[in-house]
């Protein structure tokens, strides 16, 4: 059967809040490709929503029209009780919605510390002559915006790597620079695609434990990406599935795993 | 000291000075490149074209003046006043930065995901079309731009270099402050990328596009951005070749000279642009003084791009460039 760990995690079964987000029959085409089709499902605040599906289902476009990469032909999207205007990435960013990639994203050229402060450059509004002059307003906000990074900098135990330039790093703690970017903005919602992907099993562990306490101690939504199935059960809350852009399961993942639907799409079944 | 070693560090220095200029070009292109991966052809023209409103603002002139006379049958020649110098360059700098407005907002936003050729071509029709425009707006003739910065033989450097060594040197005043300023500039340009909110976010889309959205960066706004600061970058520029040689048409082909200089400098390099800028100007004149003669002369002509196709074969990322490595 599927390759999932027995013990379904202690964190199941709790109760989250209210909806964060919520999916309305988006459907998403290239030319005459469909690559999600009609797909609904929602986010609840302070939740591990967990998206999965053999590899082409759609997951990756999934996030990317939740994070305003790609705009739905069809559908709606409401973020916190309000449906959202057809926007911008960087639009979507400021509406704290924070995200990391499948293929890294980072600023090679610079060190940790300059790509996790980047993720506050929305929450700096102190004039450009203070900000160069190092005066008042700007100084206070560097301040902040400082110790609200080293805050996340050690929650994910990064601070030895602080003035290394990133495009040093090992593989592993790159995606875990990454995961610091994006928590840097304070998100009301973190997407993450495939944040164990290439990662050894004991890596594996180290990012789970990391995605486990930014969602225990920051109290973040988390919605992720994963292949790993014994992770995903594990991490998630609930579960949504997906296969040739089609949603074929959704709900704890308990409910997920028994789904013959989902049993099939990962195995394959006979068409004789 | 022998006649023939004070000559040449006399060279030398002017070579430096010259190479200033040079440097404060290829700063506009490496600034754009870096920003956005354009190689921005136009930013000669740029320079050129700032200059040229500068003069049209400081002395009066009405902007497609002849146009208007020949459309409308009108005898106008200018508006009667004359704008004071710093009034002028602030507002040569708020048309700069319509310029590069419009640039984005016409040209640029259609060509996102282009292949960087197209983007090259563009920046070259762009190019001529300034160029076009500059002489409809404000005249072909070549002007005097006079900014009020010191010009002439510096006494002080001849009167105690003469002293020294019992020969005086001969060094520009013009030269000296377009040193300054171009330092000045090079420093203020520093503060602003490492220390402010902008820069920083210049430098996150001149790294990753993709990175800087996801964090919550316009690129729009950072393009607009980095155009205006090459505009404001190609007015100095143009505010030093106008004063030295006057505003004229020829002072867009200094956009050439500073393609060698980012080929020694690297293209993604502020510090290469200025380092290369006087390696060249100093290169360029001592080989004229100590080779010219030998070869009948000329050699500034080609001299850089000489210096140029050497790097390209034995260090084609330049001096400051990042190597690039490909993961294979």
């Amino acid at each position: 059967m599927l390759d999932v760990a027995t013990d379904p995690g202690a964190d199941q079964g709790r109760i989250t809040g209210e909806t964060l987000l919520d999916l309305r029959n988006i459907t998403l085409r290239f030319g005459g490709v469909e690559a999600i089709k009609n797909i609904s499902f929602d986010i609840r605040e302070g939740e591990i929503r967990a998206i999965i599906g053999p590899n082409g289902a759609g997951k990756s476009s999934m996030l990317n029209v939740i994070s305003g990469f790609y705009v739905p032909q069809e559908g709606e999207v409401w973020f916190n009780g309000s449906r959202r205007p057809p926007m911008k990435p960087y639009e979507v960013a400021r509406q704290g919605i924070a995200r990391t990639f499948q293929n890294i994203a980072l600023f090679q050229g610079m060190t940790v510390l300059d790509n996790v402060m980047t993720g506050r450059l929305n929450a700096m509004n102190a004039g450009t002559m203070s900000q160069a002059l190092w005066f008042g307003k700007a100084r206070r906000e560097e301040v902040e915006n400082r110790e609200k990074v080293e805050r996340v900098i050690d929650i994910l135990e990064i601070q030895h790597i602080r003035k290394v330039p990133v495009g040093r790093l090992p593989y592993g703690l790159k995606k875990r620079v990454e995961l610091a970017r994006a928590l840097a903005a304070e998100p009301h919602l973190l997407l993450l695609d495939e944040p164990m992907a290439g990662m050894n099993v004991e890596e594996k562990e180290d990012m789970s434990r990391f995605i486990l306490d930014v969602n225990d101690e920051l109290g973040t939504t988390i919605a992720l990406i994963e292949h790993d199935m014994g992770v995903v059960m594990d991490l998630s809350d609930r579960v949504v599935v997906m296969d040739y852009g089609r949603k074929i399961g959704d709900g704890s993942p308990d409910e997920v795993r028994n789904n013959q639907e989902v049993i099939d799409a990962y195995l394959g079944v006979s068409h004789d | 000291m022998p006649d023939q070693v004070l000559f040449a560090i006399e060279v030398m220095l002017n070579g430096l000075m010259a190479g200033v200029l040079y440097a404060l070009v290829a700063l506009g292109f490496v600034l754009i490149f870096k920003a956005s991966g354009i190689f921005n052809y136009a930013q000669g023209v740029m320079a050129l074209f700032a200059a040229l409103t500068l003069v049209g603002i400081m002395e009066g002139q009405v902007p497609f003046e002849h146009l208007i006379n020949v459309v409308f049958g009108t005898e106008i020649h200018g508006f009667g006043w004359t704008v004071p110098a710093l009034l002028a360059i602030i507002l040569t700098m708020v048309v700069m930065v319509i310029f590069a407005w419009l640039v984005n907002k016409l040209v640029l936003r259609h060509l996102v995901n282009q292949e960087p050729i197209i983007l090259f071509m563009a920046t070259i029709g762009l190019a001529y079309f300034l160029e076009g425009l500059g002489d409809m707006m404000w005249g072909s003739d070549i002007k005097a731009l006079d900014v009020g910065l010191p010009q002439g033989l510096n006494t002080w450097i001849d009167e105690t270099t003469f002293n020294l060594f019992g020969y005086g040197f001969y060094i520009d005043n013009l030269d000296i402050s377009a040193a300054i300023i171009a330092a000045l500039l090079v420093a203020g340009l520093v503060v602003f990328s490492q220390y402010t909110k902008q820069g920083r976010a210049l430098r996150a889309v001149a790294d990753d596009h993709q990175a800087a959205l996801s964090v919550g960066i316009s690129l729009n706004y950072i393009w607009v951005l980095t155009w205006s600061i090459a505009g404001f970058v190609a007015l100095v520029a143009g505010i030093m070749w106008g004063a030295k040689s006057g505003v004229q048409f020829s002072l867009s082909l200094i956009a050439l000279k500073a393609l060698p200089v980012l080929m020694l400098g690297g293209f993604t390099s502020i510090p290469g642009a200025i380092v290369g800028g006087l390696i060249i100007g100093v290169g360029e004149k001592l080989f004229e003084f100590l080779v010219g003669p030998l070869v009948g002369g000329a050699t500034e002509n080609w001299f850089a791009y000489v210096l140029a196709l050497i790097f390209l074969v034995f260090r084609p990322q330049g001096l400051f460039g990042e190597r690039l490595i490909e993961r294979v």
